[in-house]
């Protein structure tokens, strides 16, 4: 079975919501839309206080080319565009919609019939990626990279297959998962539309071997699609960071920055934005809701909820029985890359894959210890990195070194500190030296 | 025997004579000719390497003085170490004289203390404000504020910064500050500013950065600035106060130091250092705070 060659840790999986079928999550009194759903220039709000909107209207218009519209994901009066507390923990632009009815755009098809490939033949790739640009799509795994760009490669880029996110390596999260048993058809439609959009003739699906169910309905269904590939591959963390899922698929490895997975031919995105990007094109509906994952060992009801997004984290733990007395910690995404939560008062974006409670005692870091020079960081990271090295370079400040030794290259994805013995901070510090070298890099290139 | 023992000294003697021939001409032909006047002023330097006036180390800062001497003046070139001392004794070197800018100090703009500031969450990570500064918040509901891992009191190289252990905020020595401004740079969030002393060691600066508005500022720091601009209007006739972002900033240089505008601050943000006590109503700027004045302002 394949699975990407160096590096990798094997989490505990705790899939404690992955026989809970997906349900929707009742709809909020107030839905907070910030502006910053996504990577790249803010969205700019286009409603003012007071405006009427429905389910679907567009709040916000893209910033700029890295950028996503924002639509309504309720209907109901637009009460003030101001800061608010988003994910990061920083105070952002939002805006504020207080809940009336549900009153959808007459535009979108609500209905759950299956719109095919065939059914639509005029569909060209410039019309599919107008539609995913206007819908506001963005990666759905957590990234949130805004889905046209990837799809329109830079000049002098060919891409030769699509590549579709169905690892889900994270512990915990399970949204992947039920999305794929419960809408399998629509993710291989997605994956049709953006094979038209690139204009390729081959498509993979990777997903893990511990979800083998998926994997046996993916396959049946997938035989019905031309060119459309399920590759199981060996549970490992972290398969489902771009780089690691292309090795492990097709075999090629993405070289440093600046080079980017198209520069190997290949174009990866999310099952979850297979998906949006389907009910984009084929149903005109923009991404207004998605599946999160609210589970942790002490949640009574582990479940995967349909939320519309700009529902406040609070209502969803509420959905799935009250918080936890022992609540010690509450992350905003999977346990390995995921951020803590300041506040319950947060907004569902774009991004949210997941909502994790952590008990007090799993919460809690243990006290970092010398290094003792035994170089499983080394072994861990996925990127041949050198762990220990990069985290002391950064500390000493020396990011001369840190840029010699390929800091940027590091794909924060935890494993050093994972795997440490000593419970050295090694990313903490890491994070510090790549976004330092990053700006140096940019100043310099500005020079 | 003796032919073979000439030979050698004759071999020898020509091989010397030729190197020392090659040797001098290449000294003379390739000589580096540095004003020995970067020597002497290096000499009268601190030489502890600062970076404070803005060049790499005291050799550095020396050359810079003397290309600026060459140039005929040494304005804007100062030691924030050494300060006036050594600049004169710099300006004797080059025949020059210097006029000095008044003293400056570090000053921690904050005063979100334990008790001040709640803290709402607990940060976890590697033990440093930049770190903590990238996880967005911090442990506090304000976002300007000190986020108290000490990266300024690592960067002083003069142990004029120590953190106050029931404040949790960083507190400058006087004494020993030379305000070479290491600590400025190295705070994420440029709580520290390089201030005038003032005279006598008096000065009144507003102890907050928080840029946020009055009502987040407010439920945020018992003790922010909510950007009210009651300051601003008692200080009129000097304009030594100006609004910018929420957020009231005094020029020291126009401040008169009558000290209104601490009277007149609803949250007790604004702060006189080194004046003495003041003799009747010793509490003003403690009691000046009641309650409704400050949920008025925050309602505005």
């Amino acid at each position: 079975m394949k699975t990407f060659k160096i590096g990798g840790v094997h989490p505990v999986e705790n899939k404690l919501s992955a026989s809970s079928p997906i349900r929707e999550a009742a709809l909020p009194k107030q839905a907070v839309f910030s502006m910053f759903q996504h990577i790249g220039a803010p969205a700019k709000p286009v409603v003012k206080k007071g405006d009427e909107v429905k389910v679907g209207t567009l709040l916000a218009e893209a910033g700029g080319f890295v950028s996503a519209p924002i639509h309504s994901s309720v209907s109901g009066k637009v009460s003030k565009v101001d800061v608010c507390l988003d994910a990061s923990g920083t105070r952002r632009m939002a805006v504020y919609v207080d809940v009336e009815g549900d009153e959808w755009e007459e535009s979108i098809d609500r209905s759950s019939a299956l719109v095919r490939l065939s059914d639509r033949p005029e569909l060209d790739g410039k019309t599919i990626i107008e539609k995913v640009k206007n819908a506001g799509i963005v990666g759905m795994g957590g990234a949130t990279f805004p889905c046209h760009v990837k799809l329109s490669p830079p000049p002098g880029c060919k891409a030769e297959c699509v590549i579709i996110n169905a690892v889900e390596c994270e512990p915990y999260l399970t949204a992947d998962h039920r999305l794929m048993l419960e809408h399998p058809e629509e993710i291989l439609v997605g994956l049709q539309l953006i094979m038209k959009a690139v204009d390729v003739k081959k498509g993979y699906i990777g997903i893990e071997n511990n979800k083998s169910d998926a994997i046996a309905l993916m396959k049946e269904k997938a035989k019905g699609y031309e060119g459309i590939g399920i590759v199981p591959l060996k549970v490992k963390y972290p398969q489902g960071g771009e780089k690691q899922l292309i090795d492990a698929v097709i075999g090629r490895q993405v070289p440093a920055p600046p080079a980017i997975p198209i520069s190997v031919g290949a174009v990866v995105q999310n099952v979850g934005t297979a998906f949006a990007i389907y009910q984009a094109v084929m149903k005109n509906k923009p991404l207004i809701d998605r599946i999160i994952t609210v589970t942790g060992k002490s949640v009574k009801q582990p479940s995967n909820l349909l939320a519309r997004l700009g529902t406040p984290f609070q209502q969803l733990i509420d959905e799935c029985g009250s918080l936890p007395e022992d609540t010690g910690k509450i992350i905003g995404g999977g346990p390995m890359m995921g951020k803590a939560l300041l506040s319950l008062d947060v907004p569902m974006t774009k991004g949210s894959s997941g909502l994790l409670i952590m008990n007090d005692k799993e919460a809690r870091r243990s006290e970092a210890q010398p290094c003792i020079r035994c170089a499983k960081c080394v072994s861990a990271c996925p990127m041949g990195l050198e762990p220990y090295l990069l985290s002391k370079q950064s500390k000493q400040e020396d990011w001369e070194g840190a840029e010699k030794n390929d800091i940027v290259s590091c794909i924060e994805c935890g494993s050093c500190q994972f795997t440490c013995p000593s419970n050295r901070p090694l990313l903490d510090m890491i994070r510090l030296g790549k976004s330092t070298v990053m700006g140096i890099i940019k100043s310099r290139a500005a020079k | 025997m003796v032919n073979v023992i000439l030979i050698a000294v004759l071999v020898l003697g020509l091989i010397g004579l030729a190197s020392a021939v090659i040797l001098f001409v290449v000294s003379h032909k390739f000589a580096v000719h540095e004003d020995p006047r970067i020597a002497q002023v290096g000499a009268v330097l601190p030489q502890a390497n600062c970076g404070g006036c803005g060049y790499p180390g005291c050799s550095g800062f020396a050359a810079a003085c003397v290309k600026a001497a060459n140039e005929g003046s040494l304005e804007g070139k100062l030691c924030p170490v050494g300060g006036q001392p050594v600049m004169e004794q710099v300006a004797n070197i080059l025949g020059l004289t210097v006029e000095l800018g008044a003293p400056k100090v570090a000053v921690v703009r904050c005063n979100g203390t334990c008790e001040n500031r709640p803290r709402q969450a607990q940060f976890d990570g590697a033990k440093s404000c930049r770190v903590q500064q990238m996880t967005g918040m911090g442990e506090t509901g304000c976002g300007y504020g000190c986020l108290g891992c000490g990266d300024c009191v690592a960067k002083c190289q003069f142990d004029a910064l120590r953190m106050n252990p029931e404040t949790g905020l960083p507190e400058v020595d006087e004494e020993k500050c030379t305000a070479c401004g290491a600590c400025a740079k190295a705070c994420p969030r440029g709580i520290i500013e390089i201030r005038l002393k003032g005279p006598k060691g008096r000065r009144v600066v507003v102890l907050c950065n928080n840029k946020d508005k009055g009502a987040i500022a407010n439920k945020a720091c018992k003790a922010s600035c909510i950007g009210c601009g009651k300051c601003v209007k008692t200080c009129e006739k000097f304009e030594a106060i100006t609004l910018e972002n929420n957020l009231a900033y005094i020029d020291a240089e126009k401040c008169k130091m009558c000290r209104k505008c601490e009277e007149a601050c609803p949250k007790g943000a604004i702060h006189g250092f080194n004046f003495p006590p003041k003799k009747e109503k010793p509490a003003t700027a403690e009691q000046i705070t009641p309650n409704d004045q400050t949920t008025k302002q925050s309602n505005d």
